[in-house]
């Protein structure tokens, strides 16, 4: 199980959990597995999500492996300059 | 072939070195072809007619005198680009900005646009267009707007991210809140708190060369676009959103660009061009004038931010809070959140907590400008910083070492960081000589850290053999400021092969694959490792080609210097094959020889700069010169030294301009007064010193030669740095950007009085 | 409208053209001579993208009308260079890397060809005041000093 923590925008989504724990080897499975116990999650998912895994921020590669001891934060997509 | 973009050391020719860059004699000589440069048969001129007004309903629009006038093709309004959005909130936001449909939401705001046949026509035809408004209350201030009794801009927005969901609209768009801790007991066990109010003023990218585009819409639904851009695929995308045509029907080919800065990662006038040309049935050359740049395309947030910072009395930061209010226009954004984010990032925090607010205001719609957000976010908290290390009568360095964060510490925003480079940034100014440097009278010496986010994304790169064993590379990141330089040295290190040996271009969007934008610092990051790949690519089909000349097995061939060389004891004698000589053959053994890459590179990795500032300031008038400046930031490895200096030194002294003089301002009225850089005072030659530059290169682990993105971060310290110069220099903290001269005489008199 | 038939000099080479009495040079020199190297960054004589110069003075071109170069002499970016051989400003900005996007080049080029004509040592002081005509938003204008100052040794034929 990895313990995923949720951007304070995506609670309301979520039962108003801060973390949440997923079984998931992948970033894909793990944003599969939230959008389907939360349904609430879909939009945001769809092109406003990035997952941090131990500190390095992913936008785009969701085949990306986590472990059950990785530290896993969700967070906005960001705008750059 | 599976991809490995992780680091590994190794020995480097072509990277590191400063060779010249492949555009520099087109640009030198006028040749180079920006937005404005390109012609098409029978083109006519476009011209937008923008509101007068800061907020204004659009009762009624009569085009007819226009469309009557000689020489006039086509008038469009938004009736000509109906909504396609589909409810997506963002997508609609673009479209009411590229054209406003029901009403005028900021002085500058377009209303109707024309295409005639030469630009007096124009001009003569947007001025037989009648447009009755019903002018309403504004607000351009954040405070203001945030107030109760705020004309509200929008009765659709409400505040999201608060509890209990509000019942009434407001022009409070978003809250969120980053941090963790509990601030409230670390403020408890602080010696000296400080707890101040800062605010900056709305600033432009001032970019020197204005939107220009050249659309063509077809009659059988293909279309071009010429266009100055950060990023032709996604101005593709947005393009055919709004005007429902096909992606792949509409070529968007990227002109050379004239400064972006995030200000061209945005449509602006692009869709109504195509509008126009759509119903003119003509091409449609459409150049905005300067005034039209300020007015009507992506400044920067105004903002007002609170921060509280408590410390014990040997430097231990207990606890830090910001609370930040930034505009984002008439439309709503992610500004104040990626403020929010941004702000403490530098320091490793027991309690932290940061709010921010997002207000939609009478002002353009905001856009993205270097690390958006952040350098007003570190504005404020790295004078907080400073004046806390200033309190407890500890050294500003001395202070932000103590408390910076490190490989393991929480970052403000959320995850733990892996290894990063703020620490050596900070030990590098403290033994830097510029720290150690005499001041002379009226002087004083700032400095300040920075953090940002940067990231990659989607980018792919064809890699072309030539007969003679030359090379040529078309990416999609369009090249702001000298990217095909440092991807040819990445090219030709990978290849192991000359600089010179490799030609890299920008292609259009119908010549490969979906890019994302030059954005986020990504250019060279990003289609550097999509060009390692495409070689590693290439260097598979140039063995497998030797395999086939020397009647081998690949097996038993290595790619070494840029060669193939056979191994093993039956084929020593076999001379290597060079490039040119695998590529002389390649049409007898299997045809053209190429690599190509699509990817997603991601794990940027994130980015923190130090920068040290003198000053001097007048005390008569309050005027103020940097004297000296240093720019320190991590580059991961710098490809070409160059033009990362460049980065540097470019971001610091933009920064300097918005800590100094920049700054939009508003009548009573809400009409924008300075829409011009007469009044709008950008930096010139004469008002800087050299910028110093110190690199340093700490691997980045996910790339395979280290690389980081430096364009970005350097724009963040400098609002700080000059601020807390200023502040050392006459002894009065300054709390609001631009620190012009009126502002310090005025600071200078208050402290006069007592 | 009556269009102004006028005769001038552009980079050594007799030029005849029309123009409207409120086209500027700068218009004339894009849009009927085929002559884009001079740039409109803002079209109010406060960038210097569009700089040129006429009877040896550095001017915005966007602030002079086509009709009153009747006569003159213009140079401008297209004429610096001779055949394939860059001008020494030329070759030192591409070695300095004096530019990013390149916008303003051209209209730097020619003011500090103006200025190298005029003082042919300039200390750094100098060269800045002289180009603050000229705005750059990409570099921070450290290259670009040292680009002239190595342009100015080389023309001095001292050693940079």
């Amino acid at each position: 199980m990895v313990e995923v923590t949720l951007w304070a925008g995506l609670r309301p989504l979520a039962d108003h959990q801060e973390r949440v724990m997923v079984e998931a080897s992948t970033i894909r499975e793990l944003l599969r597995k939230l959008q389907d116990r939360y349904p609430g999650l879909k939009v945001p998912f769809k092109n406003d999500v990035a997952v941090a895994i131990n500190g390095t921020i992913y936008r785009d590669d969701w085949s990306q492996q986590i472990s059950s001891d990785d530290e896993v934060f969700l967070l906005r997509r960001l705008a750059g300059g | 072939m599976t991809f490995d973009p992780s680091y590994k050391e190794q020995g480097l020719k072509s990277v590191g070195t400063r060779p010249l860059r492949p555009d520099g004699v087109d640009k030198v000589t006028g040749r180079a072809r920006y937005g404005a440069d390109f012609n098409m048969p029978g083109q006519l001129v476009g011209r937008v007619l923008r509101s007068p007004h800061a907020h204004a309903r659009i009762v009624r629009i009569d085009t007819s005198q226009a469309e009557a006038l000689k020489g006039v093709k086509a008038v469009v309004t938004a009736a000509d680009l109906p909504d396609q959005s589909n409810g997506d909130a963002a997508t609609f936001a673009v479209l009411d900005n590229c054209m406003a449909r029901k009403k005028a939401m900021y002085d500058g705001h377009a209303v109707a646009a024309v295409a005639a046949i030469d630009a007096s026509v124009a001009k003569a035809a947007l001025k037989l267009i009648v447009v009755e408004y019903e002018v309403l209350p504004h607000v351009v201030d954040v405070d203001v707007a945030m107030a109760a009794d705020a004309p509200v801009l929008d009765e659709t927005v409400f505040t999201t991210g608060v509890e209990p969901a509000p019942k009434t609209p407001s022009n409070v768009a978003n809250r969120s809140e980053f941090g963790h801790g509990d601030v409230e007991a670390g403020f408890a066990k602080a010696d000296m708190i400080v707890e101040r109010n800062y605010k900056t003023e709305q600033t432009h990218q001032g970019y020197i060369e204005p939107h220009a585009c050249v659309a063509n819409c077809n009659s059988d639904g293909t279309a071009d676009l010429w266009v100055c851009t950060q990023g032709p695929f996604v101005y593709r995308q947005v393009c055919a959103d709004l005007l429902g045509l096909d992606v792949s029907k509409l070529r968007v080919t990227s002109s050379e660009i004239g400064g972006g800065f995030g200000g061209k990662t945005h449509v602006w006038a692009e869709p109504v061009a195509l509008a126009l040309s759509r119903k003119a049935g003509r091409p449609v050359k459409l150049v905005m004038t300067r005034e039209e740049v300020f007015r009507a395309s992506g400044p920067t947030s105004a903002t007002s931010i609170d921060v509280k910072i408590g410390a014990k009395k040997d430097g231990t930061i207990t606890a830090a809070e910001a609370t930040l209010r930034y505009t984002s226009g008439p439309y709503a954004g992610m500004w104040a959140e990626l403020g929010a984010m941004t702000s403490f990032a530098c320091y490793d925090l027991e309690n932290v907590k940061t709010v921010g607010w997002e207000v939609v205001v009478n002002r353009p719609k905001v856009a993205a400008y270097r690390a958006p957000s952040a350098p007003m976010a570190a504005f404020a908290i790295e004078s907080a910083v400073d004046e806390l290390a200033h309190k407890i009568g500890m050294d500003a360095v001395d202070f932000r070492i103590k408390n910076a964060a490190s490989d393991g510490s929480k970052s403000s925003y959320g995850p733990v960081y892996g290894p990063i480079g703020i620490g050596p940034t900070l030990e590098a100014a403290k033994s830097h000589p510029h720290m150690s440097a005499p001041l002379g009278e009226n002087q004083g010496r700032g400095m300040a850290c920075g953090f940002w986010f940067n990231f990659g994304g989607q980018t792919c790169v064809d890699l072309n053999i030539g007969a003679d064993g030359t090379v040529t590379i078309a990416v999609g990141t369009v090249d702001v400021g000298g990217s095909r330089a440092s991807l040819s040295l990445i090219t030709a290190e990978e290849l192991g092969i000359p600089y010179e040996n490799v030609k890299a271009i920008v292609a259009d969007t119908s010549s490969l694959g979906y890019n994302d934008m030059t954005d986020g610092s990504r250019g060279t990051f990003s289609s550097s490792m999509a060009a390692i790949s495409a070689a590693r690519n290439a260097i598979q089909v140039m063995r497998e080609r030797a395999a086939t000349m020397w009647d081998i097995s690949v097996d038993d061939i290595i790619w070494e210097d840029g060669h193939a060389k056979a191994v093993g004891a039956t084929h020593d004698n076999l001379a290597p094959l060079s490039v040119a000589d695998i590529a002389a053959e390649a049409g007898n053994t299997g045809g053209p020889i190429a690599g190509h890459s699509e990817l997603v590179a991601d794990g940027a990795g994130v980015s923190f700069g130090t920068h040290i500032c003198d000053v001097e300031v007048d005390p008569e008038t309050g005027s103020t010169r940097v004297v000296r400046y240093t720019v320190i930031q991590d580059a991961g490895k710098a490809v070409h030294p160059d033009y990362v200096e460049g980065q540097y030194q470019g971001g610091a002294v933009q920064g300097i301009g918005w800590a100094l003089n920049e700054e939009y301002v508003y009548g009573a009225d809400g009409r924008l007064q300075n829409p011009g850089f007469l009044d709008y005072r950008i930096p010139v030659c004469s008002d800087l010193p050299m910028i110093d530059t110190q690199i340093l290169e700490i691997p980045n682990p996910n790339h395979p030669y280290g690389v980081r993105g430096v364009g970005e971060t350097s724009i963040v310290p400098p609002l700080a740095a000059v601020a807390n110069a200023v502040s050392n220099a006459v002894d009065v903290r300054m709390f609001h950007i631009p620190v012009s001269p009126p502002r310090i005489l005025a600071a200078l008199n208050a402290q006069a009085k007592g | 409208m009556t269009s102004i038939a006028v005769s001038t000099t552009i980079n050594g080479d007799d030029v005849e053209f029309l123009c409207n009495a409120d086209e500027t040079l700068l218009d004339v020199l894009r849009n009927r001579l085929g002559l884009m190297g001079a740039k409109e960054g803002c079209g109010t004589g406060d960038c210097g993208a569009c700089s040129t110069i006429m009877d040896g003075r550095v001017v915005c071109s966007c602030l002079v009308l086509g009709a009153e170069t009747q006569g003159r002499e213009i140079e401008t970016i297209e004429g610096m260079s001779e055949g394939q051989d860059l001008h020494p400003l030329q070759a030192k900005f591409i070695e300095h890397a004096a530019l990013q996007c390149g916008i303003c080049t051209p209209g730097f080029l020619m003011a500090a060809k103006a200025l190298l004509a005029a003082h042919p040592d300039p200390s750094e002081e100098e060269i800045r005041f002289w180009l603050a005509g000229n705005l750059c938003r990409c570099t921070g204008y450290d290259k670009i000093v040292r680009a002239v100052q190595g342009a100015a040794a080389e023309m001095r034929g001292a050693k940079t």
